[in-house]
């Protein structure tokens, strides 16, 4: 940690407020589009050193549009983005030098090689040639790419298309990472492929990584702390243990072979749960906390008392109850732009070449 | 083995770790020529391209200049005054007479050919840089654009990577035409290594400052037809309204004012000075104004060029 907060240090001039350990500090910013499109409405969060932070949302939700002002794409209409100690509307060259962008297109240039284009990614941050070209063997080797990197992008997958932009991503070995969904249109292999790497840049280097996403399972399963954002604003930010938690608990499904008035008050007595529901005459619908913990202490106090267990299951909440829950509605395909719309299609398109 | 495993990797980690900013080319022009050469290799390493680019000027310089046989026209055989029965010697000296007052007040002291030849250069010139506007839309499209402005390349100096790769291809194409013209006819008596360079100046601030031109108007845009529209639309009246292919003094009032302000005019009048040897009357303005002229069209539009891709590059 100190090592890193050193190399930070070394830095040129910082313009804006640091608070140790923060990667990101974002506070009321704002996107209005032709001044009637509001795109993003007031976000404020803030990303610490070392974790890895997702904005989980629908299309159209304003997850691109924020991470494109992150990045220095867009300008905000209003509020402030603090990326690794420089401000983006006084820096906005500092922020680049010092983070890395894996877009959600596919923006390698087809008719040079992946070799090629890597290259070009180091000249234009920079970086001399002596740093570069060892950097580009390694990179290429931690993607897996070693074998093609002499061939035209155009000869390449979707999957090889993608792990080339992450590679090009990394090139000026930034601590901050941003993903806009970085597994759009995959195959199975390459997701787990390219959420190995995720993990791996985050348990090994030591990275912080920003990504954007409308897959739950990728939310749940790689993010630190999920930001869940909708129609611009963000309505939830928390674990993805810590948003399913807040749920209000596990369902225990219980069906016993005895119908008697005082099995109910035997099972709210259990510690953890927080009501029951007799279905009939002999199911019971209880909400606990800790379903795994309680389901044994429910069955013991039903046996103790006489009583026999016919069956039981057991619902852990998931992201998906989560997402219905915090917005009302399930994960599912916005309106979005028309250009939008027409380079996705392309991304997926090419996703699965 | 597990040992040196452990270094390697605490290795590969130092690496990753340690961005090394410090050692960065901080320099406003840096990726200039990354960018550059990029866009050159787009061409030169597509054969076909390459070909194409070369055809296109031989074809003009042959069909256009040798159809538009304008010395054809003043032969004897092609006027008679009724009622006079002239000998035909007077006749040849009439039409040759008309031939080299002609080519001495119009054609800059040389025949046709070689004065539409060096407007030929300005035109491979103009529909060169028209068209390297195209290159900002595609990149838009292709989110390469969205990759170069995530990068802490100077914005200005993405606009400079198209323009020079559009006037190096502009002047590699004027040269072939150079070449094919004097292999067609053109008169190269007047030829001197200075004169060749001092129009290839000229060309060369032509190219930067309509390159400049057609790239801010392709700026925005994410649709290649409007901007293959507007390419159309104005080559037309850029060329014709010029003294690329006719004498100006030959034209009404109201279009030599357009001419007069053209700049491939003052690219075309410099080349015809240095190239060929034309009398006063064939003349526009004096070879140092013309550079004047072009230097401050090119410093201009590259100036509004840059500055409007601050703002325009990224909304």
């Amino acid at each position: 940690m100190t090592t890193q907060k050193g190399v930070i240090q070394q830095d040129e001039k910082k313009d804006g407020r640091t608070t140790a350990g923060m990667m990101i500090e974002v506070n009321g910013l704002s996107k209005t589009f032709n001044g009637t499109l509001k795109a993003v409405d007031n976000v404020s969060f803030n990303v610490k050193e070392g974790e890895i932070f997702g904005f989980l949302g629908p299309n159209g939700a304003g997850k691109s549009t924020t991470i494109n002002m992150l990045t220095t794409l867009l300008r905000p209409t209003s509020g402030s983005a603090v990326i690794a100690s420089h401000d983006v509307l006084k820096a906005p060259n500092e922020v680049r030098r010092n983070v890395g962008v894996v877009p959600q297109e596919y923006t390698a240039d087809e008719d040079l090689t992946g070799y090629e284009n890597i290259m070009l990614c180091a000249d234009l941050y920079g970086i001399p040639r002596s740093v570069s070209k060892p950097r580009a063997d390694e990179l290429l080797k931690l993607v897996e790419l070693e074998d093609a990197k002499g061939r035209k992008v155009n000869t390449y997958s979707g999957g090889m298309r993608r792990r080339l932009e992450l590679a090009c991503g990394l090139i000026n070995h930034p601590h901050l990472l941003f993903l806009d969904e970085p597994t759009l249109g995959l195959d199975v292999q390459t997701r787990t492929a390219v959420w190995n790497y995720i993990r791996k840049l985050k348990d090994e280097y030591r990275m912080t990584l920003f990504m954007t996403t409308h897959y739950l399972e990728e939310a749940d399963s790689l993010c630190d702390r999920i930001a869940i954002i909708d129609h611009g604003k963000i309505v939830k930010i928390d674990s993805p243990a810590g948003l399913k938690n807040s749920l209000g608990g596990d369902i225990i499904e219980l069906g016993v072979k005895e119908d008697d008035e005082r099995i109910s008050g035997l099972i709210s007595q259990v510690k953890f749960v927080k009501e029951v529901k007799k279905v009939d005459p002999l199911n019971y619908r209880i909400k606990t906390e800790l379903g795994e913990e309680a389901v044994p202490e429910v069955i013991d106090v039903i046996r103790e008392n006489g009583f026999h267990v016919a069956k039981v299951a057991l619902t852990k909440p998931t992201l998906d109850q989560a997402y219905l829950e915090y917005t009302g509605r399930s994960l599912r395909e916005e309106e979005v732009s028309r250009t939008q719309m027409m380079s996705q299609r392309r991304t997926m398109r090419m996703a699965r070449s | 083995m597990s040992d040196t495993q452990e270094t390697v990797n605490s290795e590969e980690k130092q690496l990753l770790l340690n961005p090394a900013n410090g050692e960065l080319n901080r320099s406003p022009f840096h990726g200039m020529w990354a960018l550059t050469n990029r866009e050159l290799k787009k061409w030169y390493k597509v054969p076909v391209l390459l070909l194409l680019s070369l055809i296109q000027p031989i074809v003009w310089l042959a069909l256009f200049g040798k159809a538009f046989n304008i010395a054809g026209l003043v032969t004897p055989t092609n006027f008679n005054i009724p009622g006079l029965n002239l000998p035909s010697s007077v006749l040849n000296q009439i039409a040759s007479a008309i031939s080299q007052g002609l080519s001495q007040s119009m054609f800059a002291g040389t025949d046709y050919f070689s004065f539409l030849a060096v407007g030929m250069l300005a035109f491979i010139i103009l529909s060169t840089a028209m068209f390297s506007g195209f290159s900002v839309v595609w990149d838009r499209r292709f989110g390469f654009l969205n990759k170069v402005l995530s990068t802490p390349v100077a914005r200005g100096t993405i606009i400079m990577g198209k323009i020079l790769s559009g006037v190096v291809r502009s002047l590699f194409q004027a040269a072939i035409v150079l070449i094919i013209a004097v292999l067609l006819g053109m008169n190269y008596s007047h030829f001197t290594p200075l004169g060749v360079l001092g129009t290839f100046i000229g060309l060369f601030l032509l190219s930067f400052g309509f390159s400049a031109l057609f790239l801010m108007l392709a700026l925005r845009s994410t649709d290649w037809q409007t901007q293959m529209a507007i390419a159309n639309l104005l080559l037309m009246p850029l060329l014709f309204g010029s003294n690329a292919l006719f004498p100006i003094s030959a034209m009404p009032s109201w279009l030599q004012t357009f001419v007069k302000v053209n700049p491939i005019s003052y690219a075309t009048d410099l080349g015809r000075q240095l190239l060929l040897n034309p009398s006063a009357s064939a003349v526009l303005n004096s070879v140092p104004f013309d550079l004047m002229y072009l230097a401050a069209f090119a410093v201009i539009f590259a100036a509004i060029g840059i500055v409007l891709s601050w703002r325009l590059l990224s909304k």
